[in-house]
């Protein structure tokens, strides 16, 4: 039992993510895409959560849909959707498309292949209520200090060039 | 008796107590609607709901089946199942959000150790039951209120979880508990330290909870009812209970981190033992008001309403006498205290202020709270840190 | 198969097909801060306001053409109907253009009561605007405080005449009703108490920095601009133009009274609030003027029993509560009027509204709307 069921959690978590994320490209309508995007991300959570990463599991949840999702959704909702739904879904590109995914397949499978006796089911990570907050602060501000700075000031960057961007669209 | 497998043990009391919080929160909810309007009609100079029960206290019981048996219309150009689930996201958040918050050390409430980022993913999850009915009632009203809204709740949430860090700096913990704890090893509560988080989460509160004067998303007399013009029935119902968990979700973690939690003032000081009597006295005192003022009822049933619950707030009083009742009690009465004048505050803003403008709001936000947070974030930074600071500095 | 390709309609020069559409919306005729049944057409860009449209009618009940199947004496009753809320001025207002149209005064005992009332009703009218435009605004707590003091005034009328809200108090040529026992105690206790209620509201609105923000530079109306619109009443004042029926022309007892006219300087919300509440104390003012001065005497004037007014037309205006109330009646000589046509202030002061809002936002519009002060039995008629 106690060996069951973490990975019948993970398997499905797993589908939960797969399914979700399937249907999230294949609607029509962008809002339904959306609400399917927040069910994947909802299912990655839940694989942080499984791992006993519980502060990546509620950042995810913050950040990811109280955040981005919902700009999407603010978004969207401005969009007139029966127009939209009315233009061409796809940009007819499918032969770039088509090798570009036979070679990210052909390169996931060989390392799978490669890998396979290192390749082993997500276990949890040991017992919970660990103080993995702490650790990731002492990762982010102590030992990779460097790096995450530079890369908030390049999200800084892009965030003020957005702002410039729209701006100059007013005028 | 069975005993029961041990890999199920510790799920059963966190599972009876989720379940007794999903049966009597919608009740509390309804009680503090009528606390809100008997509050307002106080300030409106008025009386308030008198009709059902004596002064009313019957009237939340009649708002609910009211709500319950009206009839439930969904818009035939809207989008049919986000309509459906809107509401539910919202109040499903809302209610486990109130589940994970510890009222008392006594309570089986899951202690994890991100209790407050927990609280505040679920809470920012119950934003999509907003935005979503808005948009799929496809209705221009709705729209713009889910529009408004989105706007100003993703806007504030910065400033509040820049004020609660503030206080987390000096809890150096995210478990709810271990907060409350921390206050009472510090023996202060944080308030004290953090008086501006204290102002810059209680205003940026309101905007979360869409309370007045930032109700903007609901503003009745611009856009009618905002994001729920077009719910009824039922479906209105679960976004009002979802609104008022918000409110009693806010305050709560206002209480625990600002506030002391289930503590009560002075935990350190044996002296003031005496206070765990406090909700005795409190139910004996509202037991005896009920009698005294028994002369003024005029009609037989009204007498005997009020003879019934005046006993049963003396009953209720004298069993909080009992040792055991007042050890499990006190901790509950203390924090509910807490949230109810956080809540009473919130009532009495709305009935006094005007309402900000929309774009008057943002200002507030991005140009005064978020600005503010944050220096009071470094500030609060360098000070708990001065020794070290002084030390490199050379002093 | 021959396909057309699909007519793409030309972008405006600087727009990209990201633009979001504009977005129209019907603010009423149900909707709970348009003052009744009017029904403003927005145009957003977003929340900003691109232009507004009002239509207007659904509350006609084309009582300038009943009057032309109505003797003089029976129309009366029907102004009361006009702008409800106002009701002993619309009688004022009528009442005095068929006494001039007849050629009669009415005593001096009856013009002093009539102003006493008609000052009493002008702090009602102002009082419901007041509550309203605070609830428009937000603020909750305000209404049920007017309202308070609103009913004391009602009760008053209620003493006199047995009505509270249509009164028909007044006849034409004077009085039907000598003043009740302690109606001048009465008049006099409302007054005193009266004047630390007005405290009472601007405690709760004037010094809020949120009323402030809310109104100052909200629907501003230049001076200039408000004598285009012919704006009139305590819009015009605010916009700094001192224009009051009550001195140019005076009317009732006005001339015997002396009152100030207060006006604004910017012509914003904030403006219109200001003039009005300091009309409500100078409304105080002249009610206990007249009520010291009030002289004994009859309170009606001969009048046929069958008015048969000379051929002839007259145009009489009055400053009622929300601007220039004016009354053309033109007679033929017989027992009815052959027409009626009045000057509504709320319809030609709704006129300013599109001016006044344009690029502010949707919260705007109910704070303007809220500031015209209209009362849509008036607009329609």
């Amino acid at each position: 039992m106690q060996s069951v069921l973490p990975s019948l959690f993970f398997y499905a978590l797993a589908t939960m993510i797969l399914v979700s994320a399937v249907v999230t490209i294949t609607r029509r309508n962008a809002v339904h895409s959306v609400i399917w995007l927040i069910s994947t991300l909802l299912g990655i959570a839940g694989l942080f959560l499984h791992q006993h990463a519980e502060f990546l599991a509620a950042v995810q949840v913050i950040v990811y849909i109280g955040g981005i999702t919902v700009l999407f959704l603010f978004v969207i909702m401005l969009v007139n959707l029966d127009e939209a739904a009315k233009k061409k879904q796809f940009a007819g590109q499918w032969k770039i498309v088509v090798i570009c995914a036979g070679a990210l397949l052909a390169e996931l499978g060989f390392f799978i292949f490669k890998g396979a006796e290192g390749f082993y089911f997500a276990e949890p990570a040991g017992g919970s209520l660990q103080p993995n907050t702490q650790l990731i602060a002492l990762a982010l501000y102590r030992d990779y200090l460097l790096p995450f700075e530079l890369a908030s000031l390049l999200l800084l960057v892009a965030m003020i060039g957005a702002v410039v961007l729209a701006k100059k669209d007013l005028k | 008796m069975p005993t029961i497998p041990a890999a199920i043990e510790p799920f059963i009391w966190p599972f009876v107590y989720g379940a007794v919080i999903l049966l009597v929160f919608p009740l509390l909810a309804g009680y503090i609607v009528l606390l809100e309007r008997k509050v307002m009609a106080d300030i409106q100079v008025r009386l308030g709901p008198m009709r059902v029960g004596p002064h009313g206290l019957l009237q939340p019981l009649a708002d609910a089946l009211k709500l319950l048996i009206k009839e439930d219309i969904i818009p035939t150009l809207s989008d049919k199942w986000i309509f459906w689930i809107s509401p539910i996201i919202s109040v499903v958040t809302a209610l486990v959000a109130v589940f994970l918050i510890p009222m008392s050390d006594k309570l089986p409430v899951p202690d994890t150790n991100i209790g407050l980022l927990l609280v505040l993913s679920l809470t920012s999850v119950g934003i999509l039951g907003i935005i979503l009915g808005g948009w799929s009632s496809n209705s221009n009203y709705p729209l713009l209120g889910a529009l408004r809204s989105t706007a100003q709740l993703v806007s504030y949430e910065i400033a509040l979880s820049f004020a609660l860090i503030g206080g987390l700096m000096l809890a150096g913990t995210l478990s709810l508990q271990g907060i409350v704890m921390a206050q009472k090893e510090q023996a202060i509560w944080f308030v004290f330290f953090q008086p501006v988080a204290f102002v810059i989460y209680f205003i940026a509160a309101l905007a979360e909870t869409n309370r007045a004067p930032f109700d903007m998303p609901e503003a009745e007399s611009e856009i009618v009812a905002g994001y729920h013009t077009e719910f009824s029935g039922f479906r209105f119902a679960l976004y009002f209970l979802a609104e008022y968990a918000n409110i009693v979700i806010v305050c709560s973690i206002m209480t625990i981190l600002f506030l002391g939690g289930w503590l009560r003032p002075f935990p350190n000081v044996a002296a003031l033992e005496f206070l765990n009597f406090a909700p005795a006295l409190v139910l004996l005192g509202l037991g005896g008001a009920c009698l005294i003022g028994l002369d003024r009822k005029p009609s037989k049933p009204q007498k005997l309403g009020m003879i019934g619950l005046g006993g049963a707030f003396i009953l209720a009083g004298l069993a909080c006498l009992l040792p055991p009742v007042m050890e499990a009690v006190h901790g509950l009465f203390w924090f509910m205290l807490k949230v109810f004048m956080g809540v009473y505050t919130f009532i009495w803003i709305r009935f006094t202020l005007p309402r900000y403008r929309y774009d008057q709001l943002m200002n507030i936000g991005w140009r005064w709270l978020i600005p503010l947070a944050i220096a009071n974030v470094i500030v609060t930074g360098i000070v708990m840190q001065r020794e070290q600071i002084f030390a490199a500095l050379g002093f | 198969m021959a396909t057309t390709p699909p007519v793409i309609p030309p972008l405006a020069p600087n727009a990209t097909f990201l633009d979001t559409n504009e977005l129209i919306i019907n603010m009423g005729p149900q909707h709970p801060s348009t003052h009744g049944v009017l029904r403003v057409i927005l145009k957003l860009d977003g929340e900003r306001i691109l232009g507004t449209e009002c239509v207007i009618g659904y509350l006609h009940r084309g009582v300038e053409k009943i009057a032309e199947n109505r003797t003089y004496t029976q129309f009366a009753p029907y102004v009361d109907r006009m702008d409800y809320v106002a009701a002993v001025s619309n009688g004022l207002g009528y009442c005095e253009t068929i006494e001039k149209l007849l050629n009669v005064e009415a005593p001096p005992r009856a013009r002093f009561v009539r102003t006493i009332l008609t000052e009493l009703n002008r702090i009602s009218s102002h009082l419901l605007w007041l509550g309203t435009h605070a609830i428009d605004l937000g603020a909750i707590t305000p209404l049920f405080y007017c309202f308070r003091e609103r009913e004391e005034i009602l009760k008053i009328f209620e003493n006199y005449c047995g009505a509270r809200l249509t009164t028909h108090a007044f006849r034409i040529g004077g009085l039907q009703y000598e003043t009740y026992d302690g109606f001048d105690q009465q008049v006099r206790a409302f007054c005193n108490q009266f004047m630390e209620k007005i405290a009472e509201y601007e405690t709760l609105l004037t010094g809020n920095r949120i009323w402030l923000e809310r109104t100052k530079g909200v629907g501003i109306l230049t001076a200039a601009e408000a004598i285009d619109f012919s704006v009139t009443g305590p819009l015009l004042r605010a916009s700094g133009v001192k224009f009051d029926l009550r001195k140019a022309q005076p009317y009732a007892a006005y001339s015997e009274v002396d009152f100030d006219i207060p006006v604004g300087e910017n012509g914003d919300t904030f403006d219109r609030y200001v003039v009005r509440m300091e009309e409500m104390r100078q409304s105080i003012r002249i009610a206990r003027q007249c009520l010291d001065k009030l002289p004994e005497g009859p309170v009606m004037a001969k009048v046929p029993k069958i008015m048969k007014p000379p051929v002839g037309e007259v145009y009489h205006a009055i400053e009622a509560p929300k601007g220039e109330l004016g009354y053309h009646v033109v007679s033929d000589g017989s027992t009815q009027p052959y027409r009626i046509r009045v000057r509504p202030p709320s319809l030609i002061n709704l006129q300013a509204l599109d001016r006044m809002v344009r690029g502010l936002l949707v919260a705007d519009v109910v704070a303007v709307i809220g500031t015209i002060d209209i009362v849509l039995g008036e607009v329609d008629r």
